[in-house]
């Protein structure tokens, strides 16, 4: 690769060229794209890793150039995705969310992007000193989706120019990954990636579980719960507490909410003291109910009979497990609540005289715990420098925006009603259609509007393109996430700056 | 708009430092006066000693921590650890209590024995920060030393010490106690009632180690945590504290570079604490007079201890190995006297799968590496890696899916460990069931050595009833090469009488 090209140059020059350029022409997105390419091979930012990615990466490139209207690998095409990242990804609050207030600092400066091309190449360590640049990275490079790190001791650009070991993760938002594979064992209705209502429930217990284990015993308060665009869900704890914590309190965290240990082939996953831990009490608590709903009724997961055998071996009486058996073999297709109900009915006739009351009722949390307790993929909270995928960028398989969701009405949300990109963008031009007064504006706040903040443009209060669409409410939910995150900063950065004296504000920054 | 400049410090940014304030400000070396017997060791040394004292104390107290380190290599007991060390410390290393003089702290016979204490301490931690590996051992040594102290520490000299700490820990009123007594009860394994414990709110991330086993009370933020578990709460704090200065201590190390009065010193030290961590030194594990062939590899492994066994059996089985293993295995089998050439050789027979192009670009480079051959420096890298040993072998907490090295009898589940150990012909119950039990108790060398006992039973009988080998040679096996050596020696001792007659 020729490393001859300042790397500043690069950048500065397409920063002045992009924002004229008109984005609705497929053949100028094709160009951009093409032109993305060559950046590629310019670029001194490859990590050593990944330079082999791209150098395989690069023969298909002349294909989406040539059919740039094609969708292309991601299943979105990459003019809609253009088109997503100009009129409706909330850059300004991301970096709001990232850099814990208006004025840009180290927090996000020394951030970590990891930016996945349409052309699935991986570039790591970018970082950008602020919003615009940012906004401006991802309209050139417009990639299919980005995942946040941690922040560095340094820029993480500048990583090659240090010696090894200097660059060090200092800080990043404690993360939990619900990834519904991980579920695939215990649903019946779906497997691999595909989802429905019935099987959402498992995520939206889990949300509760942990949600309220970090506020109720951790303290921490400001929780982000954001869609993955398929079938699971992350937790970004923002709180500074959360963020400054090394490896091993995270790893403590993780070891603290894990109840499910051991592989499939292991057995009984769920070996936990009594008494309770108040924590595994209350998540009981929370299940019992989803037990009795999801488990029983909507997945009927023990009305196979390999399952009923599953449920048998976590069963402790022999006596009881052959009375269960054969109750159910003579009925092959009794449901799992009859079945479930069978456990105590038979257990109180007493037909076995070995059974213990408290044995059996162990064994039954311990079962409701193995059905419904969260799987929570811990290598992910442990390591601060993992990645995670951003909020708001789309999932490339379904078109889904990754928004996030209220954990108070975690109910409520239904992962299939989340906009997908298509949609949203038809409801601009619905909008647009039917307020033709807007024209004007439409056309303006394609060149600046989703990025700088419309309401700030004083006088003339622009509608913003995501206030015409159903991306609205959950844009809005996230400023008011926001918000309370930097009111909670700003205390904590007045004592700071007590001793430095105060930043004078660059003028045009709001 | 656009900060093209962001990395320019604005002037108003720029640190600034008071003079005034600086000059008045307390400074961080201090005269210290000793008032307890224990020392978290914070406050660096600051008065005068003579070069031979500054040598003299260091290595009596690297005595009492090599010994220290070498009753946890062979599992001692807390008490067998305790008799061990009680006359070594009295002799190198005494640190009486308040009590112990009439003048209690002021007596100037307590204050050279803390100085001396607070001193070596110091310069140890020179000589010990050079490398991560040392850090570590010396961060173990001193805890346990610590630890051993305050259990010993008179109970109000404990108490005086533990406040003038400024721990931070809030206690719990006995209304607030009794409003969660039974949150303190669920969460808090072995307890009673809760009245029998005094309780202290501290910030849970004090005590990561109780909450990643669920066993402590949390509430928004605050773990409540029984007086009992102080000891691990300030050992958890003396460790923390240890390792961050040890870390800062090594990145102030090369300001030394200069001095030729420490510097051999510090380094004369190192080394010699060095030689604890191979119990095994250069060319131990050799067997004078035997040949080892890439071929005779499967033939020596009923030799091997069972780490290495089970790698054999899975490179045999598979074909193939991962990369810790292969490395795990390959140090082994050039402790064991394998030379280069015979081991790649090994390597290339072994990978039945791999072509040759394959192997000389994925596998080749690594074993000449293990052996010294290339990479590095060539100056640093002398004959590469030292065989493993087993704490090494057993420090190792990232035995992931699909590997085979690390220790079967830490990192098997206890089935697995118990079929393996039948699949290489153990099978008299009364031994398996003293590894199931050893195992239990996380006591791994023990499984392992009970194992060599009872396969090589009748000739370690032998051995002792004529009288050829002593009870140091029989000591506990703590290297896997050693076991090696040992086993392929009384075997071969065995089958040689009867030859040697003919």
């Amino acid at each position: 690769m020729p490393h001859s090209v300042s790397p500043a140059a690069s950048p500065s020059r397409d920063d002045g060229e992009l924002p004229d350029a008109p984005v609705d022409s497929a053949t100028e997105t094709g160009g951009v794209k093409l032109e993305d390419m060559f950046n590629d091979d310019d670029d001194e930012e490859f990590p050593a890793s990944s330079a082999q990615d791209v150098k395989m990466e690069s023969s298909p490139a002349p294909a989406p150039a040539a059919s740039a209207a094609a969708p292309g690998t991601s299943g979105v095409d990459t003019d809609v995705m253009l088109a997503f990242y100009q009129r409706l990804f909330p850059f300004r609050y991301l970096f709001q969310w990232l850099n814990h207030g208006v004025i840009p600092t180290k927090d996000f400066g020394n951030r970590e992007f990891a930016l996945t091309l349409q052309n699935d190449a991986y570039l790591r360590y970018q970082s950008y000193p602020t919003a615009d640049l940012f906004r401006k990275d991802i309209l050139k490079m417009n990639p299919s989706r980005f995942e946040i790190g941690p922040v560095y001791s340094t820029n993480p650009r500048d990583r090659k120019t240090l010696r090894g070991g200097q660059m060090k993760p200092v800080s990043k938002e404690l993360v939990f990954d619900i990834d519904m594979t991980d579920y695939d064992d215990i649903r019946t209705c779906c497997q691999g990636a595909s989802i429905c209502h019935k099987c959402w429930a498992f995520v939206t217990m889990a949300i509760k579980v942990i949600d309220s284990a970090l506020r109720e015993d951790f303290g921490f308060e400001h929780i982000l719960w954001v869609y993955s665009g398929r079938r699971g869900a992350h937790a970004w704890v923002c709180d500074p507490r959360a963020r400054n914590l090394p490896d091993d309190r995270r790893r403590a965290i993780a070891g603290y909410l894990e109840v499910l240990r051991g592989g499939s082939q292991s057995g009984k996953r769920v070996n936990i003291k009594r008494p309770l831990h108040p924590h595994v009490t209350r998540s009981l608590d929370l299940l019992k109910n989803y037990f009795a709903q999801t488990t029983l009724v909507d997945q009927d997961t023990f009305a196979g009979s390999e399952q009923a055998e599953k449920l048998l071996g976590l069963l402790p009486d022999k006596s009881l497990n052959e009375a269960l058996k054969r109750k159910w073999d003579s009925s092959p297709d009794r449901p799992s609540t009859s079945k479930w109900a069978d456990i105590d009915a038979l257990a109180k006739t007493g037909k076995s005289s070995t059974l213990n009351t408290t044995t059996l009722r162990d064994a039954k949390q311990d079962i409701v715990l193995e059905y419904t307790y969260p799987r929570l993929d811990a290598e992910v909270s442990k390591k601060m420098i993992h990645l995670l995928k951003s909020p708001f960028v789309i999932h490339p398989g379904t078109g889904r925006i990754c928004v996030p969701i209220d954990p108070r009405k975690a109910d409520e949300f239904d992962p299939l009603s989340v906009p997908t990109v298509m949609e949203l963008l038809g409801e601009i031009d619905a909008y647009d259609a039917k307020h033709p007064v807007g024209t004007q504006d439409a056309e303006m706040p394609d060149a600046e509007g989703s990025a700088m903040n419309g309401s700030d443009i004083k006088g003339t209060r622009k509608l913003q393109d995501y206030e015409k669409t159903s991306l609205k409410p959950y844009i809005e939910f996230f400023r008011s996430f926001i918000a309370n995150l930097l009111k909670e900063e700003r205390a904590v950065k007045r004592e700071r700056e007590e001793t430095v004296p105060p930043v004078k504000a660059d003028p045009m920054e709001f | 708009m656009i900060r093209q400049d962001a990395h320019r410090i604005d002037p108003k940014r720029r640190a600034t430092i008071d003079h005034k304030k600086r000059q008045f400000a307390t400074p961080t070396y201090k005269q210290q006066d000793y008032p307890h017997r224990l020392n978290l060791y914070d406050t660096p040394p600051t008065a005068e000693i003579t070069l031979e004292q500054f040598e003299q104390w260091a290595i009596d107290r690297l005595k009492v921590l090599a010994e220290i380190e070498a009753c946890s290599y062979r599992n001692k007991s807390p008490a067998e650890t305790e008799s061990h060390i009680t006359p070594l410390l009295s002799k190198f290393l005494p640190l009486s209590s308040n009590t112990a003089y009439p003048n209690g702290a002021a007596d100037p016979r307590l204050k050279n024995e803390r100085q001396k204490d607070h001193y070596s301490h110091f310069i140890l931690r020179l000589a010990f920060s050079a490398t991560e590996d040392l850090r570590r051992r010396f961060a173990r040594a001193e805890t346990m030393l610590f630890k051993f102290r305050f259990q010993k520490d008179d109970s109000r000299e404990r108490r005086a010490f533990i406040e003038s700490l400024n721990l931070d820990w809030e206690p719990v009123s006995e209304e607030e106690r009794n409003q969660v007594a039974e949150n303190l009860l669920g969460a808090t394994p072995g307890l009673r009632r809760v009245d029998e414990e005094t309780w202290y709110k501290v910030d849970w991330e004090k005590v990561a180690e109780l909450v990643e086993r669920r066993s402590v009370y949390m509430k928004r933020g605050k773990a409540y945590v029984p007086g009992r578990e102080q000891l691990s709460m300030i050992m958890a704090e003396f460790t923390a504290r240890l390792e961050r200065s040890l870390e800062l201590t090594s990145r102030a190390l090369p300001r030394l570079d200069e001095d030729d009065r420490l510097t051999p010193i510090l380094n004369h030290l190192s080394k010699n604490f060095g030689s604890a961590e191979s119990v095994y030194s250069e060319g131990e594990g050799h067997v004078d007079g035997t040949a080892i062939t890439a071929s005779s590899i499967d033939s020596l492994s009923q030799h091997f201890p069972l780490c290495m066994r089970s790698l054999h059996i899975n490179l045999r089985k598979n074909n193939h190995l991962k990369h810790f293993g292969r490395l795990q295995y390959t140090l082994f089998l050039k402790g064991i006297g394998l030379s280069l050439e015979e081991c790649i050789l090994f390597w290339r027979q072994s990978f039945k799968g791999k072509t040759d192009d394959e192997f000389n670009s994925q596998y080749k480079y690594n074993i000449r590496h293990a052996y010294g051959d290339v990479g590095g420096d060539v100056n640093r890298r002398g004959r590469g890696y030292p065989p493993y040993s087993c704490q090494k072998i057993l420090g190792d907490n990232n035995v992931g899916v699909g590997q085979a090295h690390g220790c079967p009898y830490r990192h098997f589940s206890v089935d697995n460990l118990v079929g393996l150990l039948q699949s290489t012909g153990v099978h008299d119950k009364e031994v398996l069931r003293g590894v199931r039990e050893d195992v239990g108790k996380q006591r791994y060398h023990i499984a392992c050595n009970r194992v060599f006992e009872w396969s090589h039973k009748s000739e370690i009988k032998k051995v002792k009833e004529d009288g050829t080998w002593s009870q140091a040679d029989l000591d506990t096996i703590v290297h896997p090469n050693t076991y090696f050596k040992r086993s392929y020696l009384l075997k071969t001792l065995a089958k040689a009488p009867p030859r040697g007659e003919a």
